[in-house]
């Protein structure tokens, strides 16, 4: 009789884990989109991003059980993403590039209105950059502030998000945002420059 | 207390990313608008660095190949 109960409470509990587990799977997949959008300009190409997000995908779905319910899924799928992404080791560790950038934040402005000969609809002006030049300049700017750009302004993480993901201080995670897209702007600018060519 | 600037435009130029991040003080906020309700300059490049952010959120936004959905779907355990 004992036995019997005994059994009957390991298929409950089988029956549970399997349950909790297909429906972690779920909701993995329901945010693949969403984690593809970040993961997509974390790697250097589509096809980096799509091996990252299946070596994601399958770590995720064999450690289900360390993600904790309640939490941001989201997040905890990119911080397994990140990992890989410099486990591969395509990704030097190195002190971000540290070259001198223009001392104003408004340099991208100035440039786009003075070429188009004083416009005054700020966003016909952002138009004249085509999605292309928008993803090359994206590509180009050094991986430690791109992480981080990418995160913030395309992924919708907090800052604080942003550092548990990448595992570094939100101090750092606000310092090269602030350089990162000040580079991203100069590449734009520079996009800009070529297509005037 | 509203701190006066001697070049208020440059002051206004180091609020704008934390503006745009939300991350200025109630205060700091205040003072950033204040100055943004009377300078055409300083307002027509908050204009531009908003439009600009959202306008890179949308051309960055690539759509997953449909391919890449069934591999990653195709990657669960079996259930035994």
């Amino acid at each position: 009789m004992a036995e019997m109960a005994e059994a009957s409470s390991d298929a409950t509990r089988i029956a549970a884990d399997a349950r909790d587990r297909v429906r972690f799977e779920e909701e993995a997949l329901a945010l693949a989109d969403q984690v593809y959008g970040v993961a997509r300009h974390l790697a250097g190409s589509r096809e980096e991003a799509e091996d990252l997000m299946q070596e994601a995908y399958a770590r995720a779905f064999r450690s289900w059980r360390s993600f904790q319910p309640g939490t941001n899924l989201r997040a905890w799928l990119l911080r397994i993403l990140t990992n890989l992404n410099i486990d591969r080791g395509r990704r030097q560790q190195r002190a971000p590039q540290m070259q001198a950038l223009e001392a104003n934040d408004y340099f991208l402005y100035d440039k786009l209105a003075q070429d188009d000969g004083g416009v005054t609809d700020e966003d016909r002006v952002v138009e004249r950059l085509s999605q292309d030049d928008i993803v090359s300049a994206l590509s180009a700017v050094p991986h430690d502030f791109r992480d981080v750009i990418v995160l913030v302004d395309i992924g919708d993480f907090s800052y604080q998000d942003a550092a548990q993901i990448l595992d570094i201080p939100i101090g750092t995670v606000m310092s090269r945002l602030h350089r990162g897209r000040r580079v991203l702007k100069r590449e734009l600018a520079e996009s800009v420059a070529e297509d005037v060519r | 207390m509203t701190e006066t600037h001697e070049d208020p435009c440059a002051h206004c130029e180091e609020m704008m990313q934390p503006y745009l991040d939300h991350m200025l003080s109630d205060e700091e906020m205040r003072e950033a608008e204040m100055h943004l309700d009377e300078c055409d300059w300083c307002r027509r490049r908050y204009r531009f660095e908003e439009s600009l952010r959202r306008y890179v959120r949308q051309a960055a936004n690539q759509p997953m190949p449909a391919d890449l959905k069934l591999k990653l779907a195709a990657l669960r355990i079996p259930l035994e």
